[in-house]
């Protein structure tokens, strides 16, 4: 079986990237392979390469408070492009109110912060989609 | 420090110490095996006149406002005045933001910092597509001269002492501030402030550039040149380790990529034909305060005597004040826990304190809501009080440097810069900070640091109160602070308003002249200056820059 293939993102103009960060490499440690595309990546570039990179989980980091326009955002496009079945989640500085409607968009799960990256490890193989 | 012989006695005293303690431990075994802190440095049980061998008190510490500033680089220090309070602040619109800060004024606040929207951090205009969602969430929308008279609306310049941070398009937000000092009346030598303008920790840390290094530093150093004439008492930069240290650094490293990035400026600076001693004064620095209390005393200390040497001994300065390593200090950000956050009001306090022993000239306190949201109104009053309650109530400012000749502090505050001068030595290796960064260095040493640190958390090794320890059910906190999002479409509304109203005829003169400034090497005030008072947008002008120094494209690291 492949290792599963997250696509890590920094979505909008954040520059915040010691979580992302951290997470890419607990991922790694975790035994999944991990795409990182760096900071300001727009929804478009970031859908487009979770379909070039074959992605299983897309996993975005958003502490500007721009995650109402962002997450939704990616979530259209990933309707768009036929690949519902990729797991989409997000992390940063989400208050509580948010989160029912982006779950609502779509998003399978939002982790602020400390959280432990051994339950965002969990929560991708119980959730990602079976090979 | 010690005569010999009772130095002597103490050796004895030690040992037999040791010995008991070597006795204790087979009973009683401490909390931990070894005992190291953020830096990697290990600390020992206890310290003595033993640790302070060889030590110089002139050479090593001198006294407060002598070289080499360990003590202080003022002689009174706290005594004559407390340090400025500063609460950085900004959200929305310029007119809530202007709000704000009245009501800090208010409070008792000695001075103002202002929080930039991300769209205004990176050059562009709130109709920009790329700003959409951004604008005004992270800090106050400004997108033309328009939007900065309305954030100090009420606000006489010359009374205040206004902090920015800006970097990237620094000049244009200067421009937009001597602009209005312009309209108010008030003379550029009367005002009083500093901008971050600090692109090399931008590239390693915080996210915000826009131009390549080359064109960035040639824009950094016309500000020192312009200042250094025009605006004589205006900080021209702030070296800025805060970020660096939010980004996952430990304090060494804070210190030594703070320092290296400074070197790599002044180096500009004389290249650019500035004389060392014009600019110098005009050079401050910006820290992070973190948990460990007496690492970052340590760390302040060991910063102001390195910085003081640097200036000295490598680029030869000669006026006092250009060896003087004057600095700003925020709490740190990332200790603050989502979980039970009135916790974090306590942890702001200690962090303060250890600011404020360690000689900080200004401070700005987190507020215990920032881990959910920008900081409510009741939230940033709890956090300046808690710098009132130090400054009048604990009379630690009543002595200076009341922590200097503990055997502890002094070893460490050693160690601190020793270990950063060899990260220095290291980065001169590879060719300075500048190569440094490009080649990746400085980042990967800042991001291995964080997943350390990140791993002893979830290891529980590090127990960080509330979250990997002493956990409850709680309610979520009540009363946070919302940016209406309707901001964005007002401040869209508001350029098509002034597009349509402004001389666009002398917009673009002024753009056109400001190109050709841009690929020469004439200083870009000026022509930044004249286009701001043109009502040229924020993005217009680094449009302009744009089209002729390009863009920074980050290496790909992870």
């Amino acid at each position: 079986m492949r290792k599963i293939r997250v696509l890590a993102a920094k979505p909008g103009l954040d520059g915040h990237d010691r979580g992302i960060k951290v997470i890419c490499a607990a991922l790694r440690d975790g035994g999944m392979e991990v795409i990182y595309t760096g900071l300001r990546q727009t929804p478009e570039q970031i859908v487009a390469a979770a379909v070039q990179e074959d992605a299983d989980v897309i996993a975005m980091s958003v502490l500007s408070g721009a995650h109402n326009y962002l997450f939704p955002r990616v979530m259209e496009l990933v309707k768009e492009k036929g690949i519902q079945d990729v797991l989409v989640m997000g992390g940063g500085i989400i208050p509580d109110e948010d989160v029912p409607a982006l779950k609502a968009a779509g998003i399978a799960a939002i982790f602020g912060p400390g959280t432990d990256t051994k339950d965002i490890i969990g929560f991708i193989q119980e959730n990602v989609r079976k090979q | 420090m010690c005569d010999p012989k009772k130095l002597d006695s103490l050796k004895a005293a030690k040992a037999k110490y040791d010995e008991k303690v070597d006795k204790v431990l087979q009973k009683i075994p401490e909390r931990k095996k070894a005992f190291v802190n953020t830096s990697g440095i290990p600390v020992h049980r206890v310290y003595t006149p033993l640790d302070m061998e060889g030590f110089d008190y002139l050479q090593q510490l001198g006294l407060p406002g002598q070289y080499p500033y360990t003590r202080a680089v003022q002689p009174t220090a706290y005594r004559g005045r407390f340090w400025t309070m500063r609460q950085y602040a900004g959200f929305g619109s310029a007119e809530e933001t202007n709000e704000r800060y009245h009501f800090l004024l208010k409070s008792g606040q000695t001075g103002l910092s202002v929080a930039f929207d991300l769209p205004t951090q990176i050059g562009f205009d709130s109709d920009h597509p790329l700003a959409q969602g951004e604008v005004g969430k992270v800090g106050v929308s400004i997108d033309s001269l328009w939007d900065m008279e309305q954030l100090f609306a009420g606000i006489p310049l010359e009374q205040v002492s206004t902090s920015m941070t800006i970097n990237s398009p620094c000049a244009v937000l200067l421009a937009m501030y001597l602009a209005i000092a312009e309209k108010q009346g008030i003379p550029f030598n009367k005002l009083r402030g500093t901008v971050q303008n600090d692109i090399l920790k931008e590239y390693s840390s915080r996210g915000t550039y826009i131009f390549p290094p080359r064109p960035s530093m040639r824009l950094i150093t016309d500000i020192f040149a312009y200042c250094t004439k025009e605006v004589p008492q205006w900080n021209t930069i702030s070296i800025s380790g805060y970020h660096i240290r939010e980004a996952g650094s430990t304090a060494v490293q804070e210190v030594a990529f703070t320092l290296a990035n400074g070197i790599a400026y002044v180096e500009a600076a004389i290249k650019a034909g500035l004389k060392v001693d014009e600019f110098g004064p005009r050079l401050s620095f910006f820290f992070n305060s973190h948990l460990d209390f007496l690492e970052e005393i340590a760390k302040f200390r060991a910063a102001r005597r390195l910085w003081a040497k640097i200036m000295k001994e490598r680029f030869g300065a000669q006026d006092p004040r250009s060896l003087m390593l004057r600095f700003h200090t925020q709490t740190a950000g990332c200790s603050l826990t989502a979980q039970q956050p009135l916790n974090n009001i306590m942890r702001t306090a200690f962090q303060a304190l250890s600011a404020v022993l360690g000689g900080t000239q200004s401070l700005h306190t987190n507020s215990f809501d920032e881990a959910l949201a920008l900081p409510s109104e009741t939230a940033v009053q709890v956090a300046l009080r808690t710098q009132q309650v130090i400054a009048y109530e604990t009379a630690v400012g009543d002595t200076v440097d009341p922590l200097a000749g503990s055997y502890y502090l002094e070893n460490l505050t050693d160690q601190v810069e020793a270990k950063a001068q060899e990260y220095i030595d290291q980065i001169d290796r590879l060719g300075g900070a500048v190569a440094a960064i490009e080649q990746g260095f400085v980042q990967k040493e800042i991001g291995s640091a964080a997943y350390s640190y990140q791993r002893e958390i979830e290891a529980g090794s590090r127990v960080v109160v509330g979250l990997n320890k002493f956990q409850v059910q709680e309610d979520k906190l009540q009363d946070l602070l919302k940016v209406d999002p309707a901001v964005g479409d007002r401040q869209v509304a508001r350029i098509k308003e002034l597009k349509s109203t402004r001389d666009n005829a002398a917009v673009q003169q002024a753009l056109a002249e400001l190109k050709q400034a841009a690929g020469g090497d004439t200083n870009l005030m000026p022509p930044i200056l004249k286009a701001v008072k043109t009502l040229a947008t924020l993005g217009e002008i680094c449009d302009t820059l744009r089209s002729v120094f390009g863009e920074y494209e980050a290496p790909a690291l992870v």
